[in-house]
C-alpha cells in the first residue's frame, strides 16, 4: 500500500453472541477503498453475521466496527445488503420494486421509476419493467434484487450468498452481469459464498473463516487474475488452479472440522 | 327456510362461473351453468307443483310463484319496498364503513405492536366471546329504536371480523421482505404503506367478504327485533300476520341484497389482487 487510505470497513477483534453461544470469535477483516472481498467458511461459521455486524443489523459483543474511519453506531448508512433469501414486494412490478430504495428516502415517484427503468436495463432486464414478481424466473428475480441494492449507489455493497439458488448457467450469467457492473463503477463489495471457484472468479481477496463456533479468520488470499476477467474461460487456467490449491489448504482444513462438530 | 336459501344461493354460484375467466373450457363452463340451471329450476318447479297439487300446505310453504308475486308486488304496486331497502342499505353500509375501518386500524395496531397486543388480547377474547346478537336489545335502550342501534349492533359484528383477519395479515407478513424494507431504509409509515397493508390485503379482503353478510345481518336483526323500518322490521310485521308468504318474499329480497353486495367486493377484490398469479392455473 504506497499511502495509508482510510479502509471502507475495517473489523477488529469482533466477537459476535448469540445469547450464549458465541457465533464469532475474533475477526480481523480490512476491506480497502472500490475493493472486492470474498468471504468462504463452512457452513454455520458466521458469515452472514459479519454482513449483518457491517450493516448494523447486529451488533458487536466485542472488538471495533470502523467505517470509513469512524466507529459504526445504529444502521450503516453507506452500506446496500443484498439479502441471501428472495426480499421483493410480490404485489409491486420490477420496476417499483426497484425504485422502492429511492421512494423510502424521499425521491418523486416518477423520478424514482425512471431511475429504476435504466437499473432494469443494465441488469438485462429492460422490457421487464411492469412484470410482476411471480411472471420473472429465479435468476430475473435476483437480478431485480440486485438493481434494488446497486440503485442506492452504496459506497459499500454486501451481498450474501446471492446466487447460491440459482442453477450453474444462471449463477454464471449473473456473476457475469455482477462483474460488468463492479467493473464500470467499483464499489467496495464484501460477498459471502461458499462456493470456492464464484470466490476466486470474482473477487480481488478471497477471506476464509474457521469452522464455527467462535470462527475467526484462519487466512487471506490476494487474487491477482488480471481483470476485466472472462468467468467462463478463467476456470481452466494454471493460475486459478493454483489459487484454487491454495485456498482449498486453509479451507479444508476448517471444512472438516465442522463436519467432526455436526 | 332452508329451501328457500338453496334457491337463494344457486344463481350465485351461476354468477361466480360466469365470471371466472372463460378462455379455454367453454364446453366445461356450460355443462356446469346448464346443470345448475337445471337444479334451480327444478327445485322451483317441484316447490311450485307440490304447492299447488297440497302435497306440502300452501299456508307455511307458499308457491314459489306467491313469493315472487308478493315481491314484485312491493317493488311495482305501492313501491313501500325501496324505503325499507335503503333503510337497510344505509344501515347495512354504515355499519361495514364503521366496523371495516375501526377494525382494520385495531388490527394494525395490535400486528405491528406487541405490547399492545398481549395487553389487549385477553379483554378482546372476552368481547369476542359475547354473542353480539344479545346486545341488541341494550342498544336499543342506548340509542333508540332507529339508525342509530342498527348501526351500533352492525359495527359490533363487524369489527372483530376485520380485527381479527387484519391481526392476522400484518402477523403473517414475510420477515425478510419487511427486513429488506428496512435496509433501504424505510420509515415507519412507509413500512404500512409498502409492506404491511399489501400485505395484509388478501387477508383484509377475505374479511370484507364475511363482514358484507355480518353488517346484513346486524342491521335486519336489529330491525327485526325493534324498528319502524327496514327489510327486517318488514318480516317481523309479516311474521306478526302469520303471512308465510311475507317471511320468504322478505328473505329473497335480502338474499339478492347480499349477492350484489357480494359481487362488488369480488369486483374490488380482483382489482387490488392483480399481482397475483392466477388462481384459475389449480381451479380443476
Amino acid at each position: 500500500m504506497p499511502q495509508q487510505e482510510t479502509p471502507s470497513v475495517e473489523l477488529r477483534n469482533v466477537a459476535v453472541q448469540f445469547g450464549s453461544y458465541t457465533a464469532v470469535g475474533s475477526m480481523d477483516l480490512v476491506v480497502k477503498d472500490s475493493e472486492f472481498v470474498a468471504v468462504v467458511g463452512p457452513t454455520g461459521c458466521g458469515k452472514s453475521t459479519i454482513l449483518n455486524v457491517v450493516t448494523g443489523l447486529k451488533s458487536a459483543a466485542a472488538g471495533e466496527v470502523l467505517v470509513f474511519g469512524k466507529p459504526l453506531t445504529g444502521l450503516n448508512g453507506e452500506s446496500g445488503y443484498m439479502l441471501q433469501q428472495e426480499a421483493l414486494l410480490p404485489w409491486k412490478t420490477a420496476e417499483d420494486n426497484v425504485a422502492l430504495g429511492l421512494v423510502f428516502t424521499g425521491h418523486g415517484r416518477e423520478e424514482a421509476r425512471e431511475r429504476a427503468r435504466r437499473w432494469l436495463a443494465k441488469v438485462g432486464l429492460a422490457g421487464f419493467e411492469k412484470r410482476f414478481m411471480h411472471q420473472l424466473s429465479g435468476g430475473q428475480r435476483k437480478r431485480v434484487a440486485m438493481a434494488q441494492t446497486l440503485i442506492m449507489e452504496p459506497r459499500i455493497v454486501l451481498m450474501d450468498e446471492p446466487f447460491s439458488a440459482l442453477d450453474v448457467h444462471t449463477r454464471r450469467l449473473m456473476q457475469r452481469i455482477l462483474l460488468d457492473l463492479w467493473q464500470a463503477d467499483r464499489r467496495s463489495l464484501i460477498f459471502i459464498t461458499h462456493d470456492l471457484e464464484e470466490a476466486i472468479v470474482l473477487a480481488d481477496r478471497v477471506v476464509v473463516m474457521s469452522a464455527g463456533p467462535a470462527s475467526r479468520m484462519v487466512g487471506e488470499v490476494p487474487i491477482p487474475l488480471p481483470r476485466p476477467r472472462d468467468v467462463s474461460a478463467l476456470a481452466t487456467t494454471d493460475a486459478y488452479m493454483d489459487l484454487y490449491r491454495q485456498i482449498w489448504s486453509l479451507l479444508g482444513a476448517e471444512v472438516e472440522k465442522s463436519y467432526a462438530v455436526q | 327456510m332452508l329451501s328457500s336459501n338453496d334457491a337463494a344461493t344457486a344463481p350465485l354460484e351461476g354468477i361466480a362461473a360466469a365470471a371466472a375467466p372463460a378462455r379455454r373450457a367453454m364446453g366445461y363452463r356450460t355443462r356446469v351453468a346448464v346443470t345448475q340451471a337445471v337444479i334451480l329450476g327444478g327445485f322451483l318447479l317441484g316447490w311450485e307443483a307440490a304447492s299447488r297439487l297440497g302435497w306440502i300446505d300452501r299456508f307455511f310453504f307458499p308457491a314459489p310463484s306467491a313469493i315472487l308475486g308478493r315481491v314484485a308486488g312491493w317493488a311495482t304496486e305501492d313501491g313501500s319496498l325501496w324505503a325499507d331497502l335503503g333503510v337497510t342499505l344505509l344501515e347495512t353500509v354504515l355499519s361495514f364503513a364503521l366496523g371495516i375501518t375501526g377494525g382494520t386500524a385495531l388490527g394494525i395496531w395490535l400486528g405491528i405492536s406487541r405490547f399492545a397486543s398481549d395487553v389487549l388480547q385477553p379483554f378482546i377474547k372476552v368481547m369476542n366471546a359475547i354473542p353480539r346478537v344479545l346486545l341488541a336489545p341494550i342498544y336499543t335502550i342506548w340509542f333508540g329504536l332507529g339508525l342509530g342501534s342498527k348501526v351500533a349492533l352492525g359495527f359490533t359484528i363487524v369489527i372483530f371480523v376485520a380485527f381479527f383477519n387484519t391481526f392476522q395479515g400484518v402477523r403473517e407478513v414475510n420477515p425478510v421482505v419487511l427486513a429488506n424494507a428496512r435496509l433501504l431504509k424505510a420509515s415507519r409509515f412507509a413500512l404500512l404503506r409498502h409492506v404491511y397493508l399489501p400485505s395484509a390485503t388478501s387477508w383484509i379482503l377475505s374479511s370484507l367478504r364475511v363482514s358484507v353478510g355480518m353488517a346484513v345481518l346486524g342491521a335486519v336483526v336489529s330491525e327485526y327485533l325493534g324498528s319502524s323500518a327496514g327489510l327486517g322490521h318488514r318480516i317481523a310485521q309479516a311474521e306478526g300476520v302469520m303471512d308465510a308468504v311475507g317471511v320468504f318474499a322478505g328473505i329473497v329480497v335480502l338474499s339478492v341484497f347480499v349477492v350484489v353486495l357480494d359481487a362488488l367486493v369480488d369486483r374490488l377484490e380482483r382489482r387490488l389482487l392483480v399481482w397475483r398469479p392466477a388462481p384459475s392455473m389449480d381451479a380443476h
